[in-house]
């Protein structure tokens, strides 16, 4: 977009917004309205800058200025160590526990276990809302609403059995264990996929049904084209609720090749000394954690934001 | 599998129902066969024979190691005298009610302020960023700036010359803090949702209402507050029933302690199952808080009429 064009659009906002009824009108009111929703970003802010801030202190000086509001003796030391490229010297040095944690390894875990759980359940939950909206059979809303009985379970009342069966299978301790009960389908997606099929003009369709085309053709050359940008929405969503699942993840996955980074985290935690724990290490293993979804934010922040507001009120 | 999966879309009573075109109706049957299949997998494989099972389960004995013995109601008669059940049953709901009543007031004032302030994208983002970040994550943050001895907020108390506080190590206020953290997490998103219903409201009425020459105050009383009604209602079945739910923030800080302090319904479940690998014990625990959330969602729903507006289409 050129910057005329951006510029333009912020004019338009600006018009827009004063004409807007619902926004305050008087300074006092501007000014102390203002000042609220700065507190508020403060307080939103503050916990993810001070972890940052621990990710890059030094643990054995930290002890001395707990309230420094910059990083205590800058150090790229903990993270290192939390992705295994430091030795243990230098981990106990700056006051690490020296144990090897390598979050290196569960970043591509999650990366890997999150990845095939969003691709397969995305695709599979197209191709069914695709039959719950566009086709035509009988019973096709009874099984509909079936299905979405499944959104009322609670997650602990399915995760006891589906335990037992992941370990009956063998598959206790892989990745596929990890992504087994999710990536065939969630009723969620389903039901947010549906919404938006349900808007497509049915005249492209039944026109391509004239010239011929079957049911697969139409899906993937003309449904999944015009639906795009909601599958992807959909796919980040989904791609971040897997990137942060704990139990289940905890659960399954417990060898070095199958721990996520949720799961290492909380290891991490559990195994780290009451009397001096590393803080800072962590922190940067946190850190390690939260920045894809950081980046992710960055990126598609407007798709994300967007998304979770229509949820609501359509 | 989140177990503390708080988004949810919201039912509308009565569901826009793609048409039936009678005459081809079963034309279609083979090609919707067909596309349900992997979904139907993962739906009788994972979600609806796991649901027999676990009922099955709470009928029996079951340590995972021998198979099942049936034991008729002999787990949920156990359940009824078991002194941990009811505690956690406890701690629980002073958790929901800490938890979300804090959260939807907050996330009301905060909706209000961006209705009444600005429209920056920018500002949404940033309050919605804790509800991207995983529990476990926010959970070891707040335990880490909270921290008795060198947490900042210890610290900063300790420089003002108030007495230092045990916010996780202290039972009486570990689950309020735990309450709090997660209010942290969730009040962007739970605003967000609030100010979406607040900009669905025609501009008109608040037009009107001031013509009326009615106050901001009664504005929000009389024309927000009961416009927002169903946005409002949506909004706290769904934080109640992911409240009940609450287990990460838990396992990673305190652990059900100090005492029995922070031993949430989940955690206890958690606990029967494999700490003391008790699975009929805890898939009993499980029908009874399945039962409980689904007791929630139909009270609140009644209550708060969810589904009529009181605006007029």
């Amino acid at each position: 977009m050129s910057i005329t064009a951006i510029k333009e659009r912020r004019a338009a906002n600006r018009a827009s917004n004063e004409d807007d009824p619902a926004l305050a009108k008087s300074k006092v009111a501007k000014f102390f309205g203002r000042l609220a929703l700065v507190i508020v970003i403060l307080i939103t802010l503050f916990p993810i800058y001070w972890m940052f801030r621990t990710a890059f202190s030094n643990n054995r000086a930290m002890f001395s200025e707990p309230l420094s509001l910059l990083p205590v003796d800058f150090t790229w030391g903990p993270l290192k160590r939390v992705l295994g490229l430091a030795t243990t010297q230098e981990a106990l040095a700056e006051g690490g526990s020296g144990a090897s944690i390598n979050f290196a390894q569960y970043m591509l875990n999650s990366i890997l276990a999150c990845t095939l759980i969003t691709v397969l359940q995305v695709t599979f939950s197209a191709m069914a809302a695709y039959a719950f909206a566009l086709l035509n059979w009988k019973g096709r809303d009874k099984v509909f609403s079936i299905f979405l009985i499944a959104l009322m379970v609670p997650g602990i009342f399915t995760l006891l059995p589906n335990f037992i069966l992941v370990k009956d299978l063998g598959l206790l301790n892989s990745i596929v264990g990890i992504a087994l009960p999710s990536m065939f389908m969630t009723p969620f997606a389903i039901f947010f996929l549906r919404q938006f099929f349900l808007g497509i003009n049915r005249s492209i369709i039944e026109a391509a049904v004239i010239d011929g085309a079957n049911q697969w053709r139409i899906f993937r050359g003309i449904v999944v084209p015009l639906a795009w940008p909601q599958i992807i929405t959909l796919a980040i969503l989904q791609f971040i609720q897997y990137w942060n699942d704990y139990l289940w993840p905890f659960l399954v996955g417990q060898t070095e090749q199958s721990k996520l980074l949720t799961v290492g985290l909380g290891i991490f935690k559990s195994q780290t000394p009451q009397g001096n724990p590393d803080w800072a290490g962590l922190m940067a293993g946190a850190l390690v954690a939260a920045v894809p979804i950081f980046i992710l934010m960055l990126v598609f922040g407007r798709k994300i934001v967007g998304s979770i507001q229509s949820s609501g009120v359509k | 599998m989140a177990i503390t999966e708080r988004r949810a879309t919201r039912p509308r009573s009565a569901p826009p129902k793609p048409p039936v075109k009678k005459g081809n109706r079963d034309s279609q049957l083979t090609a919707a066969v067909l596309f349900l299949i992997p979904a139907s997998i993962g739906f009788i494989v994972f979600f609806a024979s796991p649901a027999l099972r676990g009922l099955y389960l709470s009928f029996t004995k079951y340590n995972l190691l021998r198979p099942p013995t049936f034991i008729g109601f002999d787990n949920y008669v156990a359940i009824a005298t078991d002194p941990v059940f009811w505690n956690s049953l406890k701690v629980t709901l002073e958790y929901v009610v800490l938890n979300v009543g804090v959260q939807t007031i907050a996330a009301l004032g905060l909706a209000v302020l961006m209705q009444r302030f600005t429209r920056s994208m920018i500002v949404r983002g940033v309050i919605m960023l804790p509800y991207l970040i995983a529990n476990v994550i926010v959970a070891l943050v707040w335990f880490w700036l909270c921290d008795y001895n060198l947490g900042i907020i210890n610290a900063a108390l300790d420089s003002f010359g108030i007495g230092k506080v045990g916010f996780f190590g202290n039972a009486d206020i570990a689950m309020g803090t735990i309450a709090m953290v997660n209010v942290w997490r969730h009040l962007g998103y739970t605003a967000l949702l609030l100010f979406a219903g607040l900009q669905a409201i025609p501009k008109d009425v608040y037009e009107a209402a001031e013509v009326d020459g009615a106050g901001e105050w009664r504005v929000f009383r009389s024309v927000t507050l009961p416009l927002l009604r169903p946005v409002l209602a949506f909004v706290l079945v769904v934080t109640v029933v992911g409240s009940f739910q609450i287990f990460d923030t838990i396992a990673v800080t305190t652990k059900g302690g100090p005492v029995d302090a922070t031993r949430a319904i989940n955690y206890y479940i958690y606990q029967r199952a494999f700490e003391r690998l008790d699975f009929g014990y805890a898939s009993a625990l499980a029908v009874i808080l399945m039962i409980i959330l689904a007791g929630v969602a139909l009270l609140q729903n009644k209550l708060l009429r969810a589904n009529e507006s009181d605006l007029e289409r």
